[in-house]
C-alpha cells in the first residue's frame, strides 16, 4: 500500500472518527507555536497566520486535503478557456459575508484589484502579478465573473484555493469574512478566539447550518512539551506535527488516537557548494561539481537507517524533491539511492581517489574531509548529520558538522558562499512543481548548489531549465507531469541535492472529536472544520 | 575529612581520564540495533537516540569539561590578576580607562558575543579544536568580574605600612610587586579561579544545551544535558528514564564540591 493510500485510509477508516449523530455547539481547542502576524488576508506570511486565514476567510475554489482534489467552494464550477489564459467562475447565489453584507462579481473584482496593488506585500499577491502585462477581471453578471491573465499561468485554478475573497461594501472592509468562523477575541501573546460565522453559506445534506463548533480558541504556545501536556489533560483537542517518540507515547494512551497519516511533502537533505565563487579549496569544487563523487556520497549515506533511527519508522528514504505523499506528481518510476558503501567506493576509485589506512584521498593527494553546516537546535538535523557522519567515514570520509545560528546559516548559504556541505529540510506547502520553479530554475536564488545562474552552468541544469519552462507552460497535465517527471529523474542522476528522508505526518486527536479527515497537507486537522463535531456530552462550553 | 570535596573532585578527574579503558564502546560508535535502549551489562547507562553509549559519552564528555573548565578559569584568573594589579598600580587615566572597559565587557550579552564568535570560526574545524576554542574565549571574557576584585585587593595592599615602607626603601615597583603585592593577593586569584570554574562549567553546558559548543560526535555536558530537553519528557514519569539524568547529577555534584572546597579555602585563609 503506498504511503498515500494508507494515508488515506487512516484519514477516513478509524471508527472514532468517523460520524454518529451529529451534535452542535462546543469550544474547539488546539494552540499554534506562534501568534498569527497579520489578520488581513492577503498579507499572511507566517503559518499561524495562514491557519486563522483559512478558517475565516472564505476562497473561489477549495483544495480538498485528503483527494488533493480542486473542489467548489463560493464558486459552484469554473471554466479555463484560451489555451489556459483565462478562467471564468461562475458564482453561488445569495451568500453574505460574516457582517450580512453581499456577496458577488464585484467583490472577486474588488479582491483581485487589491492584489494588483504593488504596495500590497504578500506571498499570495506576489503569485498572482504576472511579471509582464497586467491581470484584467470582468464581470460577465452579477454572478459570473472572468479573470484573465497575460501569461499561461499552470494549475490555474489551485491559485484561487488560497486566494480569500474581500468584500467591496462591507464597513468592516477585510475583516468581514466569507468562511465558517469569525474572529470574536484577540488577546496579545496568548490566545485568539473564533466564533462562529452565523451567516456561513454552507449547510448539510439534511439542511442544517454549519459549522457545527460553537468557537475555535487557539492558544499560542511554543513549548510543544507543555501542549503535550495539556492535550493529555484534555485542554486541547488535538496535536499535530508531533516528533516520532512523543507519537510513540502518544499512541500507547487509550485515551487519545494518535494517527500516522505517511509522507509529508517535507524533506531533509544536503547539498554541495557548487557556486564558482564559493571561498572553498579548488580541489574541493572539483569533487563537490564531479556527478560520481556526489553519487558516491549519496549511496554511502543508508537511508533506512535514519528512517528507523531518526524517524522511529516515521519516515520513508526520499527519492526526490517530490514526496510520496503528492500523490500526481511523484515520480513512482524512481526509487531511493541504495546503500552500498562499497559500490560508492569502487565508483570514486575509477575517478582516481584511493584509500591510505582509513582515509580517502583523491588523486591529488588531498585527504577527503569536508563540512557540513545545519542549524543549531535542531534535533533532528543534528542526528541525520551525526549518521551521514558515521556512515562516510566507512569510505574514509571524515566529515565534521558544524551547526550553528540560523542567520549565520543563511548569510553563508546565501549571501557569501562560504560553506562546503548543507543540511536542511524544506518544507513545501504546494502540490504543483511550479512552486519548485525558483529551485530548479538555474537563474533561481534557491537553486541551492549554484544560485542566480547567468547561463546554466552545466547542459543538465539546461535541460532542466527547458522542462520546467515547459511544464510551466503546458495545459494538459499529464504533459506537465511527463515534462515533471523527466526533471526529477534528472535530479536522481546527477543528484545536486541528496535527498534523505520524507518524514510522516503524525497527529493525535481527542475521540471526542467527530468527522476528523486528518491529511498530510496542511492545516492537517481542520482543513474540513465546517464539519467537525464534539461527540454527545463532549462539548466543551464556549468561554 | 576536610579536604573531602577535593578528594571527591580528584577521584571524578581520575575516573574521567580512565576512560578509554572503563568504556571500551567510546563515545561516537552508533550500535543502530540498539536505540535509545536502558541500562544492560553492555551499556551502563544504556544508549542514546542514534545508539551510542551514554556511559561512556558521560565519561569523555566529562573529562573534557573537567579539564577544560580549569584550564579557562586559570586563562580569566592570569587577565584578572595582571589588568587588576595594572589598574591598581597604574596612574587615574589609565585606571579609570580599564575599569570602563570592565564595565562594557561586563555589560556585554556573553551569549551573544561567544554566538558571534563562534559563527566566525572557521567551518572546518575540528570538534576537539572548536571545544578548547570555547574554553578559550569563555576564559578570555570572564575577566572582569575578577579584575575589580584584584584591583580593589592590590589598593588596599597599597596602603599597607610594608608597602610604604619598600617604597621609603626605594624598592622598585616591578619588584614590590612580585615580591610584595603577589604573594598577599595569592588567596584572592585562588578564590576568584574557584568561583569561576562552575561558572565555565555551567557556561558551556548552556551553549552546548543551544547545539553551539563541541560539534558532534564529540560529547559534552552541555550537549549530554540536550537529551533531557525532549518532547516525550513530558509524557512520562520523570524517574522513567533516570540514566537520562546521570550528566545534571554529575553537574551539579561537580558545581556543589567546587562550591564546598572554595567555601574551605575561604574559610582557612
Amino acid at each position: 500500500m503506498t504511503p498515500f493510500l494508507l494515508a488515506f485510509f487512516l484519514a477516513a477508516s478509524p471508527a472514532e472518527l468517523t460520524p454518529g449523530k451529529i451534535q452542535t455547539g462546543g469550544e474547539l481547542r488546539f494552540a499554534v507555536p506562534s501568534e498569527p502576524k497579520a489578520l488581513h488576508p492577503l498579507q499572511v506570511t507566517d503559518e499561524s497566520s495562514e491557519l486563522v486565514r483559512y478558517l475565516i476567510s472564505g476562497s473561489l475554489v477549495r483544495l480538498n486535503r485528503v483527494t488533493q482534489k480542486i473542489e467548489p467552494e463560493l464558486a459552484e464550477s469554473w471554466k479555463v478557456t484560451d489555451s489556459g489564459l483565462q478562467i471564468t467562475f461562475q458564482l453561488r447565489k445569495g451568500l453574505k459575508f460574516s457582517d450580512g453584507a453581499p456577496f458577488d462579481a464585484a467583490d472577486v473584482i474588488f479582491t483581485i484589484n487589491k492584489l494588483m496593488d504593488k504596495s500590497l506585500v504578500s506571498p499570495i499577491a506576489e503569485s498572482f502579478r504576472p511579471a509582464v502585462g497586467s491581470v484584467i477581471t470582468k464581470a460577465i453578471g452579477p454572478n459570473v465573473v472572468s479573470v484573465r491573465f497575460p501569461v499561461y499561468v499552470a494549475g490555474m485554478e489551485r491559485l484561487f484555493s488560497g486566494l480569500s475573497i474581500l468584500s467591496s461594501r462591507s464597513p468592516l472592509k477585510e475583516a468581514a469574512g466569507l468562511g465558517p468562523f469569525m474572529v470574536a477575541e484577540s488577546k496579545a501573546g496568548a490566545h485568539i478566539r473564533l466564533a462562529k460565522n452565523p451567516n456561513y453559506w454552507r449547510k448539510d445534506a439534511s439542511g442544517r447550518q454549519m459549522p457545527y463548533l460553537d468557537a475555535i480558541r487557539i492558544e499560542f504556545l511554543k513549548n510543544r512539551d507543555i501542549e503535550l501536556l495539556r492535550f493529555q489533560k484534555g485542554e486541547f483537542d488535538f496535536v499535530s506535527n508531533i516528533e516520532p517518540e512523543a507519537y510513540e507515547k502518544l499512541k500507547a494512551n487509550p485515551t487519545v488516537t494518535a494517527l500516522d497519516l505517511g509522507a509529508s511533502l517535507d524533506t531533509q537533505q544536503i547539498w554541495f557548494n557548487q557556486t564558482p565563487a564559493a571561498p572553498i579549496g579548488a580541489h574541493k569544487k572539483e569533487w563537490f561539481t564531479s556527478q560520481s563523487f556526489r553519487l558516491a556520497i549519496s549511496e554511502t549515506i543508508n537511508r533506512k537507517d535514519m528512517a528507523r533511527v531518526v524517524y522511529h519508522g516515521y519516515g520513508v528514504p526520499a527519492v526526490g524533491p517530490v514526496s510520496p505523499g503528492n500523490s500526481f506528481w511523484y515520480a513512482s518510476k524512481l526509487k531511493p539511492a541504495e546503500f552500498q558503501p562499497q559500490a560508492a567506493l569502487a565508483r570514486l576509485q575509477k575517478d582516481g581517489f584511493k584509500m591510505f589506512g582509513d582515509q580517502l584521498k583523491d588523486k591529488q593527494g588531498n585527504a577527503v574531509e569536508f563540512t557540513i553546516v545545519t542549524n543549531a537546535g535542531n534535533k533532528v538535523r543534528e542526528r541525520l548529520a551525526a549518521m551521514i557522519q558515521a556512515d562516510l567515514r566507512q569510505i574514509g570520509i571524515k566529515v565534521t558538522v558544524a551547526a550553528m545560528d540560523f542567520p549565520s546559516l543563511i548569510e553563508r548559504i546565501m549571501r557569501t558562499f562560504n560553506y562546503e556541505a548543507c543540511l536542511l529540510g524544506l518544507v513545501n506547502l504546494d502540490l504543483d512543481p511550479s512552486s519548485q520553479s525558483n529551485v530548479w530554475l538555474s537563474s533561481g536564488s534557491s537553486h541551492a548548489w549554484n544560485p542566480n545562474q547567468k547561463t546554466p552552468a552545466s547542459p543538465w541544469e539546461a535541460e532542466i531549465d527547458k522542462l520546467m519552462r515547459q511544464q510551466g507552460s503546458e495545459v494538459d497535465p499529464n504533459k506537465r507531469k511527463a515534462s515533471f517527471d523527466r526533471v526529477q529523474e534528472i535530479a536522481a542522476q546527477q543528484t545536486p541535492i541528496i535527498y534523505l528522508i520524507n518524514k510522516h505526518t503524525l497527529v493525535a486527536t481527542s475521540p471526542k472529536l467527530k468527522n476528523l479527515k486528518p491529511a498530510i497537507l496542511s492545516p492537517h486537522m481542520v482543513w474540513n472544520i465546517e464539519e467537525l463535531y464534539f461527540a454527545e456530552g463532549a462539548q466543551r462550553a464556549a468561554k | 575529612m576536610k579536604r573531602l570535596p577535593e578528594i571527591l573532585l580528584a577521584v571524578l578527574v581520575l575516573v574521567m581520564l580512565c576512560a578509554p579503558w572503563l568504556a571500551p564502546n567510546g563515545y561516537e560508535k552508533q550500535s543502530r540495533d540498539f536505540i535509545a535502549v536502558g541500562p544492560t551489562k553492555d551499556f551502563l547507562l544504556g544508549t542514546d537516540a542514534l545508539g551510542r553509549d551514554r556511559f561512556a559519552r558521560l565519561l569523555f564528555g566529562s573529562r573534557l569539561s573537567l579539564l577544560l573548565a580549569p584550564a579557562a578559569a586559570a586563562v580569566s584568573v592570569f587577565l584578572a590578576a595582571v589588568i587588576g594589579a595594572l589598574a591598581a598600580f597604574s596612574g587615574k587615566r589609565l585606571e579609570s580607562a580599564i575599569i570602563f572597559f570592565s564595565d562594557v565587557a561586563l555589560s556585554l550579552p556573553w551569549l551573544f558575543l561567544l554566538l558571534t564568535i563562534r559563527g566566525a570560526m572557521p567551518l572546518d574545524i575540528r570538534p576537539e579544536v572548536s571545544i578548547v576554542i570555547t574554553f578559550l574565549v569563555l576564559g578570555l571574557l570572564g575577566w572582569a568580574g575578577p579584575a575589580r576584585i584584584v584591583r580593589a585587593g592590590v589598593r588596599l595592599i597599597l596602603k599597607s605600612d610594608y608597602i610604604f615602607q619598600a617604597k621609603a626603601m626605594g624598592i622598585a615597583p616591578s619588584r614590590t610587586f612580585f615580591r610584595y603585592i603577589l604573594p598577599n593577593i595569592k588567596p584572592l586569584l585562588i578564590a576568584q579561579f574557584w568561583i569561576s570554574l562552575p561558572v565555565f562549567i555551567l557556561s558551556e553546558a548552556n551553549l552546548g544545551a543551544l547545539g553551539l559548543s563541541v560539534s558532534e560526535p564529540m560529547p559534552s555536558w552541555g550537549n549530554l544535558l540536550k537529551e533531557l530537553e525532549s518532547q516525550t519528557s513530558a509524557l512520562e514519569h520523570p524517574l522513567a528514564n533516570w540514566q537520562l539524568l546521570a550528566p545534571i547529577v554529575l553537574l551539579v555534584a561537580v558545581v556543589s564540591l567546587l562550591q564546598l572546597s572554595q567555601q574551605r579555602l575561604k574559610g582557612s585563609s
